[in-house]
């Protein structure tokens, strides 16, 4: 493997490929779900992840579908923790930036400012935390701030204009932006309010705008990016480690979804 | 016991963590709850509701037997009979009537001894709203008759069977299905818990208890305010609205957890279901499952207030056990003819263990909310005396 990057901001690499015109492609793996997880890790970034987002699993998954919750929890029945994650994470090296995916509950545990420090020491410089919203950020800001870690905001179809542009302001390396009203989960179509959502958040930021939840296939992937910078996906790539796919075959799936949106955005 | 203010607080605790999808759906709730409260008309209507329709107010009824044998005067408030069994009535009661003014066809609740559901669908019945209410696949079995008064009610129960497949998983899967109904479905959330407004408008839907009680002992007791204040916590509702009753007075304010489910007992600070408070888990941050022979307190964590009341010392949580528990439901059966909800013989086991341990001193006086009544733990004694 190349000399991590994981170590510079989400916020800087991120824009410099979108800026270079590239669609941005973040899979989703949850730590510990299986002995080699980390293996997977190297497959999302050698076939085209821009960043990889990084669950540290939650016995209450209160924003995610069946299929990351059973990811969840098998990870947790392995006894998956974030101090060990965090331990094998110092080990991995990669070309791509990581970002964290957890509850505040595990974050606010030991500490604000430790927790923040633990993820740059290894090598995770960005961190979505979907069940903290935008009004009780408070702490957790500053501390992600000093740890320089990017805090990444989530933005939703229901939130108001007034919140829009808040999250906006104060989200780091990118916005989440949530194309349904829904948990995580594989869906047939992607929701009508996707396009509307990152297209709105467009109009008031230069920050990346990546859409998930519902992203599964190459067209949902292709139809997400038209409005925003990029996808996220997930539940589609989780299911597949679930039932056994090993790290070639899941590469192969992100290697699927890089080409289609290079293909449509050439 | 004030009003937490727009952020929810209870000292530290409360609060609102939830996902940016549902922050508008709890700000809506929360404004259309201060009108509502606000409301002279609001409070009639639900006030006339909880006297013709959920029977109150509830009897206050001397233990006379059990009184003399433990030496202290024990009062019970009697929210075994209030309709459908429970206190959950009073809740429900309230937060339907909310739904309705705010426009709502649908209510969705989670439920873990079946109480909570049981008054959601009765109240969805009565005031022409649909409900769906989730419970644990574990709890279903336990609970099989309650799952059945629901479903002949008109309520849709849907099993969940992810986790534990408790409370805990039922109310993070009612969550999650809010999130896809949010502008036609009402969150008829069972206990003083979850995101603010929830932990203090279901304390405001029950204080009804406290100050009927407290209006009762007066006329009861000669110095009107009884020595200690005790009853039942889960989530803790039932506490929280007889401790509103009593909060401005000297008496002694006491929660009794399940010694399997103890959040303030043994639990550490957690942010989990749209509050901080405290709650059971393992070295990891991990919430553990809790036991309990009560389906309706083997929930791992507590309501934000109780942890508040905690931390400045003005209500004490103790804990008793499963077999303490077993034994008071036979003694109160035996001695004054009532079966208690298992959930409510916490609170006699903890009279009885502090009378006859010296702890409450002789011709004490102690008011328990008698939160429901024990028919739907049938089968549980069945198989227990088996």
């Amino acid at each position: 493997m190349t000399a991590t990057i994981a170590g510079t901001a989400l916020g800087p690499h991120l824009r410099r490929r979108r800026d270079a015109g590239r669609k941005l492609l973040a899979p989703y793996l949850t730590a510990g779900v299986c002995e080699n997880w980390t293996d997977y890790l190297r497959a999302y970034a050698d076939n085209g992840a821009d960043a990889i987002e990084i669950g540290l699993p939650f016995s209450e998954p209160v924003v995610d579908g069946p299929t990351v919750q059973e990811a969840s929890h098998q990870a947790l029945r392995r006894g998956a923790n974030v101090r060990d994650i965090l331990a094998e994470l110092r080990r991995v090296r990669l070309d791509v930036p990581l970002a964290a995916m957890t509850y505040y509950h595990l974050v606010q545990r030991d500490g604000l400012g430790p927790f923040c420090a633990n993820l740059a020491e290894a090598g995770v410089r960005g961190l979505i935390v979907p069940d903290l919203p935008l009004d009780e950020l408070g702490a957790l800001e500053h501390a992600a701030e000093a740890a320089e870690v990017d805090l990444v905001l989530v933005a939703a179809p229901s939130s108001t204009p007034a919140r829009l542009r808040d999250i906006a302001q104060r989200s780091r390396g990118f916005i989440y932006a949530v194309s349904v009203m829904a948990p995580t989960g594989v869906r047939a179509e992607l929701a009508d309010t996707a396009g509307q959502l990152a297209a709105r958040l467009k109009q008031s930021t230069d920050l990346p705008v990546v859409l998930g939840f519902g992203i599964a296939t190459p067209d949902h992937a292709v139809a997400g990016a038209r409005d925003a910078d990029g996808v996220a996906v997930g539940s589609a790539l989780m299911r597949a480690i679930l039932d056994g796919d090993t790290p070639a075959q899941v590469g192969a799936r992100v290697a699927a979804l890089r080409d289609a949106l290079d293909r449509a955005y050439p | 016991m004030p009003d937490p203010g727009s952020a929810g607080r209870f000292g530290e605790y409360g609060g609102r963590f939830v996902p940016e999808s549902l922050i508008p759906a709890c700000a809506e709730v929360e404004e259309a709850f201060r009108q509502a409260w606000a409301d002279a008309g609001f409070r009639r209507d639900l006030n006339r509701l909880l006297s013709v329709y959920a029977g109150r107010p509830t009897a206050l009824t001397p233990a006379w037997r059990l009184s003399a044998e433990l030496g202290v005067t024990l009062l019970l408030k009697r929210e075994d009979l209030a309709h459908t069994g429970s206190h959950k009535i009073n809740n429900v009661l309230g937060q339907a009537l909310l739904a309705k003014r705010m426009g709502r066809t649908r209510l969705i609740a989670e439920t873990g001894a079946g109480q909570h559901g049981v008054a959601t669908a009765t109240a969805a019945a009565l005031l022409g709203l649909s409900a769906t209410v989730f419970m644990g696949e574990k709890d279903m079995a336990r609970q099989e008759l309650n799952v059945h008064r629901m479903r002949v009610l008109g309520a849709e129960a849907v099993p969940v069977t992810s986790g534990s497949r408790t409370l805990k998983d039922a109310t993070s899967e009612a969550m999650r299905y809010w999130v896809t109904c949010v502008d036609e479905a009402y969150y008829c959330l069972g206990s003083v818990m979850g995101p603010h407004p929830y932990p203090w408008m279901v304390r405001e839907f029950q204080r009804v208890i406290g100050d009927e009680a407290r209006a009762q002992c007066a006329a009861e007791l000669p110095a009107a305010i009884p020595d200690y204040v005790v009853a039942c916590v889960g989530g803790g509702s039932n506490a929280a609205g007889t401790f509103a009753g009593f909060a401005d007075t000297k008496a002694q304010l006491v929660g009794v957890e399940a010694a399997g489910g103890a959040a303030i007992a043994d639990g550490r600070v957690a942010v989990m279901h749209g509050h901080r408070s405290y709650a059971v888990q393992d070295e990891h941050g991990q919430i553990l499952e809790a036991e309990s022979i009560a389906a309706g307190l083997d929930y791992p964590g507590v309501g934000p207030e109780h942890a508040h009341l905690h931390d400045i010392g003005r209500a004490r949580y103790v804990t008793v056990t499963d077999d303490e528990v077993l034994a008071a439901v036979r003694r109160l059966a035996r001695s004054e003819g009532i079966l208690p909800a298992l959930e409510s013989a916490h609170a006699v086991a903890w009279v009885i263990r502090a009378a006859e341990g010296g702890e409450l001193p002789q011709h004490a006086t102690v008011l328990l909310t008698l939160s429901g009544r024990g028919d739907k733990d049938t089968a549980t004694l069945l198989e227990v005396a088996r």
